[in-house]
Parts: C-alpha cells; sequence; structure tokens
C-alpha cells in the first residue's frame, strides 16, 4: 500500500501511521511542522521491516491553497515520477480541537475550527478523490467524530462541523464506491491523545495504539463507517436515540 | 488524581503530549507508565507540574548493523519490543515487566535476570537527550557531561527530564527461550544454586516462598534461561495472547495470609519435581506478570508496596535466612510473588540499586503496621550492609535511607551543580533526600 498520511506526526495519525509502517506500507507524511515531519518520517522507517522511505512536505487544513501541491508531492514521490502509479490510499487525521467553553468565547476560534474541520478538511478530501478516481479508484479514510452523531452540550461546534464532515464522506461512499473509491469514515469516541490531554476520560476511553489497529482494520475491510473504541458504537446507538427532552436536561 | 504501582493515590496531575521539549520547560518531573511502586513518580506538591512522557514514543534512529537504537523517552518496552523482535533484537536489559518507558527505564536503572553478566540498562545507554533544571537543554553519554550522564542513570528523574535515550540493543539467535528450572528445599541450597547457575547461564531468577518457617524457609524454585537456538526452538514466532485483566478493585480481605500461603504451596508442588527443562515464549519467561493487565488490584483499594532489597555478598547466607525469619515474624500480609536473584557488581549510575549479593522482592499489602515492618526490614537489611531499591519504595524513612546509601553526598553534589535550588523533586525525594515539600 502507498498511503499519504495528513496530520501522522500526532494522535491517532501517528498510531495510525506506525501501524501501517510495521506492517510495511509506504507512506508520505504531510504535517505542519518540517522538523517534527522529519521525525515521524524517521520513526516510520525505523519501524518498516521493508525499510521503505518515507516522504514529508507540508500541509497545513489552514491554508487550502497548498493542497494540490502536497498531494502532487507525495504522487511524485510515491510513483517514482510516473504519472498515476502514486498513492492508492489517502488518510486524513489531523484536525483542530477546542473546548464549548474556548469556541463561545472566541468566534474567530469558532470560525477558524468550522473551516478547518469542515470546508477545508472537504477541499482536502476533494484534491484527494479526484486524483484516486482519475487511476481507477482507492482508498480514502477520514476521521470525523461521535461528536457529530448528535447535538450535544459540549461539543456543539466542534460536533457540527464533524456532522457535516461525516455527511459529506458517506455521500461519497454512496456516490463512487462503484468507481472503486472506497471511502472510511472513522468516528472516534474519547482516546487518549495530547488532544484529549487535560479533559477529564469517561469510561471507555481508548487507547491510540487500540483505536490505530481498529481503523487500519477497517480500512482493510473497505468498511464505510466505524467507531473506535467499539463501545462507542453502543454509546451512540443509545445517544442517538435519546428524546430531546432528555438531551435538554443532560450534559452529555 | 495520580497514583503509583501500589496505588493510594495522591492529588496531582500531569502535562500529556507529544512534543517532551515543549512540555518540559518549567516542570519538575517527568513520569512515564506509572510502574514504579511507590511515590518515585509523584509530586511532591498538589500544585508541581509533572510531565507524563507515554505519548512521546517516535524511534529516531535504527541501526541494524550495530543495533543502536534511539527513541524517544515515553518508548514502552512492549512497542519496542514488537519492533526489534522480528528483526532478530531484544532489549539488552529488561525489567519484569515491558510496561516500562525508556525513560523510566534509565531513571530506575532497570534491571533484569541477566544482571550478572549484562549489569543494568545504563551501562548499555549511548547518550541521553536531556532538559536540565535551568531549562538548557543537553545531550550528555559516558563521555560528554558524564557526571551528568551517570547521575541521572538510576538518579530518578532529579537531575533533569530525560527527552531521548539512545542505547545498544542485543542481538538474539531467535525470539524463544531455553529455561530450566529446578525446586530448591530451602533457603541455603537457594543461595547456593543461584550461585552455580550463575556461572553457567545468562539469565536468571529464582521465585521464593517466603511464608513458610522452619525447614521449609525459602524454598522456591530456582529458573535459569538463555536464548534458544533455531535448531531447538524452530522458526515459528511466539504468539502473544490476548491480554487478561482484573476488571475490578479486589476486596482487601482477597490477599491474606492463608490465600498467599495456600498459593504459594500450590505453585511450589504444581511445578516439575527435579530438574526440568523447555522451551520458552519471551512473555512468558520475562513478563510473566503482564498477562493480566491491572494485576495490583489484587491488594484492593488499600494498595500496597514492594519491598527490594540487595543483601550483600559479603554478609552471605546466614544474612539472608535472618531477612526471611524477620519477616516471618512481622507475619505481614504479603503476596505469593516473591523474587530472588543473584546481583553482579555495582554498576556506575550513582543512586543505582543492585550490588553484588542477593535481592529479595516482596509485595506487601499496605495495611496499617505496614510503617512498623518496612522499619524493621530495613533495620535488617542496614545491618546486613545491604540497601533498597527507590523504584519500588514509599515507607523508608529517610535516616534508615541515609544509612544505607553512602553515595548520596556524591549524589547531592551533583544535585548542587545542576540543580542547586532544588527544583526538580518528587514526593520520593522530599521523604528521602530531606527536598522541601
Amino acid at each position: 500500500m502507498k498511503a499519504v498520511v495528513l496530520g501522522g506526526t500526532s494522535g491517532i495519525g501517528r498510531a495510525v501511521a506506525q501501524e501501517l509502517a510495521a506492517r510495511g506500507d509506504t507512506l508520505f507524511l504531510l504535517g505542519r511542522d518540517a522538523a517534527d515531519l522529519e521525525r515521524s518520517a524517521a520513526d516510520c522507517a525505523a519501524r518498516n521491516p521493508e525499510h521503505g522511505v518515507v516522504g514529508t512536505a507540508r500541509c497545513d487544513l489552514e491554508e487550502p491553497e497548498g493542497f494540490a501541491a502536497a498531494l502532487d508531492a507525495a504522487d511524485a514521490a510515491l510513483g517514482g515520477g510516473i504519472a498515476g502509479q502514486g498513492f492508492d490510499t489517502v488518510i486524513v487525521t489531523a484536525a483542530m480541537f477546542a473546548t464549548q467553553d474556548a469556541l463561545e468565547a472566541d468566534v474567530e476560534l469558532t470560525r477558524r475550527l468550522t473551516t478547518v474541520n469542515f470546508a477545508n478538511s472537504v477541499v482536502f478530501c476533494e484534491h484527494a478523490r479526484k486524483r484516486l478516481l482519475a487511476r481507477g479508484g482507492g482508498r480514502l479514510v477520514v476521521l470525523s467524530s461521535v461528536a457529530g452523531d448528535r447535538g450535544r452540550k459540549p461539543v456543539a461546534i466542534y460536533g457540527a462541523a464533524k456532522a457535516g464532515l461525516a455527511t459529506y464522506l458517506e455521500a461519497l461512499d454512496h456516490k463512487f464506491r462503484a468507481q472503486g473509491l472506497v471511502v472510511t469514515c472513522v468516528k472516534p469516541g474519547f482516546v487518549k491523545t495530547s488532544m484529549t490531554a487535560g479533559l477529564k476520560p469517561p469510561p471507555f476511553a481508548g487507547e491510540p495504539v487500540a483505536v490505530a489497529h481498529q481503523i487500519v482494520r477497517a480500512m482493510d475491510r473497505g468498511k464505510p463507517l466505524v467507531y473506535t473504541p467499539r463501545m462507542w458504537a453502543l454509546v451512540m446507538l443509545i445517544i442517538r436515540w435519546l428524546p430531546r427532552f432528555v438531551m435538554r436536561k443532560i450534559n452529555f | 488524581m495520580l497514583s503509583g504501582w501500589g496505588g493510594q493515590a495522591v492529588p496531582g496531575e500531569e502535562r500529556v503530549g507529544e512534543s517532551l521539549e515543549a512540555l518540559s520547560r518549567g516542570a519538575v518531573l517527568s513520569r512515564g507508565l506509572g510502574r514504579s511502586y511507590g511515590d518515585s513518580s509523584l509530586p511532591a506538591n498538589p500544585a508541581d507540574v509533572l510531565v507524563n512522557t507515554r505519548l512521546a514514543n517516535r524511534i529516531l534512529a535504527f541501526d541494524e548493523a550495530t543495533g543502536v537504537l534511539r527513541a524517544e523517552a515515553g518508548l514502552s518496552l512492549a512497542e519496542l519490543n514488537r519492533v526489534v523482535m522480528p528483526r532478530g533484537f531484544f532489549p539488552p536489559v529488561t525489567p519484569g515487566t515491558k510496561y516500562v518507558t525508556l525513560g523510566g527505564a534509565v531513571a530506575s536503572d532497570v534491571h533484569g535476570g541477566n544482571h550478572h553478566v549484562a549489569g543494568c540498562f545504563g551501562e548499555h545507554v549511548r547518550a541521553l537527550r536531556m532538559r536540565l533544571a535551568d531549562d538548557r537543554i543537553v545531550e550528555c553519554s559516558p563521555t560528554v557531561e558524564p557526571d551528568l550522564f551517570w547521575g541521572t542513570v538510576g538518579g530518578m528523574g532529579l537531575l533533569g527530564h530525560i527527552l531521548e535515550v539512545e542505547f545498544k540493543l542485543e542481538r538474539i539467535a531467535g525470539p524463544w527461550l531455553f529455561v530450566e528450572s529446578e525446586p530448591m528445599p530451602d533457603i541455603d541450597t537457594f543461595i547456593e544454586g543461584l550461585d552455580r547457575v550463575a556461572g553457567a547461564w545468562p539469565m536468571t531468577k529464582g521465585w521464593i516462598d517466603c511464608l513458610h518457617r522452619g525447614r521449609n524457609l525459602g524454598r522456591g524454585l530456582l529458573i535459569a534461561g538463555r536464548w534458544a537456538t533455531a535448531a531447538e526452538a524452530g522458526t515459528r514466532p511466539p504468539v502473544e495472547p490476548r491480554n487478561k485483566t482484573l476488571p475490578i478493585m479486589m476486596p482487601n480481605w482477597a490477599v491474606n495470609p492463608l490465600t498467599a500461603r495456600i498459593f504459594n504451596s500450590f505453585i511450589y508442588w504444581n511445578a516439575p519435581r527435579g530438574k526440568h527443562q523447555e522451551i520458552q515464549p519471551p512473555h512468558m519467561f520475562f513478563y510473566p506478570l503482564d498477562a493480566v493487565l491491572h494485576w495490583n488490584r489484587v491488594f484492593g483499594r488499600r494498595g500496597f508496596t514492594q519491598h527490594q532489597c540487595v543483601i550483600p555478598r559479603a554478609a552471605g547466607a546466614p544474612a539472608v535466612r535472618e531477612f526471611l525469619r524477620e519477616l516471618l515474624r512481622l507475619n505481614p500480609t504479603i503476596s505469593p510473588v516473591c523474587v530472588i536473584k543473584d546481583c553482579g557488581p555495582e554498576g556506575r549510575g550513582v543512586l543505582s540499586f543492585p550490588m553484588a549479593g542477593t535481592s529479595i522482592a516482596i509485595d506487601l499489602a499496605a495495611t496499617p503496621d505496614i510503617q512498623k515492618i518496612i522499619d524493621r526490614l530495613n533495620e535488617v537489611v542496614i545491618a546486613a550492609g545491604g540497601r533498597i531499591y527507590m523504584s519500588k519504595d514509599r515507607f523508608t524513612r529517610a535516616e534508615h535511607f541515609a544509612k544505607m546509601e553512602p553515595r548520596l553526598p556524591r549524589f547531592a553534589a551533583l544535585r548542587d551543580q545542576y540543580d542547586p535550588h532544588r527544583r526538580l523533586r518528587s514526593a520520593q525525594s522530599v521523604r528521602l533526600l530531606g527536598d522541601r515539600a
């Protein structure tokens, strides 16, 4: 497999990149910080038994004008210069996070977060899926969130952006699966990463390594939707069925 | 709340993240997976800023020609083993759990079954990248700033935050172990046995029954191992079973003198009589307790501590016998899993635990009389000229520790040099080294 990972230097994305490297996949890492990308590239190369050389390029979800160039760089590196022979998989784990309190206190932060997590994520996926479709298909794996499953008090804004992204990914799956584009929408529950540092972990909080393992399995099997850790599928099933008068009362 | 492996949580918070350089700025202590039993990784004061290193887990370089590997300090041996074992490498020294970070392995200068031939983990470390108390970031090694380096090896994180560790892995013939075990009827035979097998085997350890007295005092199982050859073990890779877990906190009475005695007798009589040889997978040989996650819950909410001491060779078998007798006289609530091991010569780490002699580790429930028990055991250790392992300790008194550790002034001088205001501290350094709380 030749995969591009946007956000592979930290959090769930790092664990996914490490898991793919360990099984010998070739990777190209996209992220914001060049020095950090180099360290992750070294990590993935060291874990890769095939010694697959890993490339990197800067790509920031806040700078959509750079998306095409970043994906072209990945394509060139992974395809050895032959057009259409580049990546067959694109994984997007990068996103922004802020608590509801912080977002409510700062509308500029709200604008940035909804732009990054929805509009710019969709734009990045559009660039990626066009390239994949042009070569007959491939895999697109994108992290949404359980926060998007229901309008919930503590994640009103973050959840809304992730809900929009999930709806887009569902439509991609409906529209393009017949053409060979396999889209997997990942909905992580609470995972103990740097993103959630400082928040109190609820029951069923997941570890990045285990979550990455489930994501890679779902991707290999071509699942359109995966909740991880598994328990969150059940938790969100219940939450989705709660009537509004209950949702108004509870603080979940 | 933060706690070590022995429970008994204290108020405090830790910074979690991937960049140790960013997190360690202004912090007073780094901690990893929290497997030290006592208060080595706990804050002296709830307001102290601690760093948790576990998300800093990247391998930065791995040279398969030499086995030299450099990684961020939060990489665990569990993860490291998954990467390097299929390629014929293993950590040069591993403690009894794989849930230890590289930073933790250096700070505790961990030892393993091969101590008599390989020394402690620190002996195999080539370089450390550290953040010091004055917020400088430095690289040290046995040749560059050697005082800082050997003070940090076994220094419990008190000279600086360990950010990166470079060390040399051991090349192994294959992932399996050739293991020989033999029951030992009493303590004198056991100490002789440990001495005898140490000459012939690279790895030795012993499980000892600390609850039966008289003729049976110190009976147990002597276990020796070496890496198996491909001819002995075949080439199939070992399959690690899915982890079991102890999902709930057990009641305090679950471990009591009766259940412990029954369990001990079961282990002893369940083992094969006479010499027994077999091929074992590495997780069974090195990490038997890791098979059950959260096994520390067996002691209940009260928590527990471990007393691990080393009785110097000069004091000999009589001192070990005296230690076990005293233990039985105190009749503590003890776990059935006591470990005995003969240690090789003292390493270069300024506060590194092992010295040539016999080491005994006992898990003790934190019953109301635990302080008295630890005090009494420590008096026996002091009389024998031995010392205790800081990474296991929560109850030793400063005056006892000072008597065990003639090396303390050297360590204090290093702290004067690198951290004169004692910015870096832990609950343990307040208790044992007299730092202000």
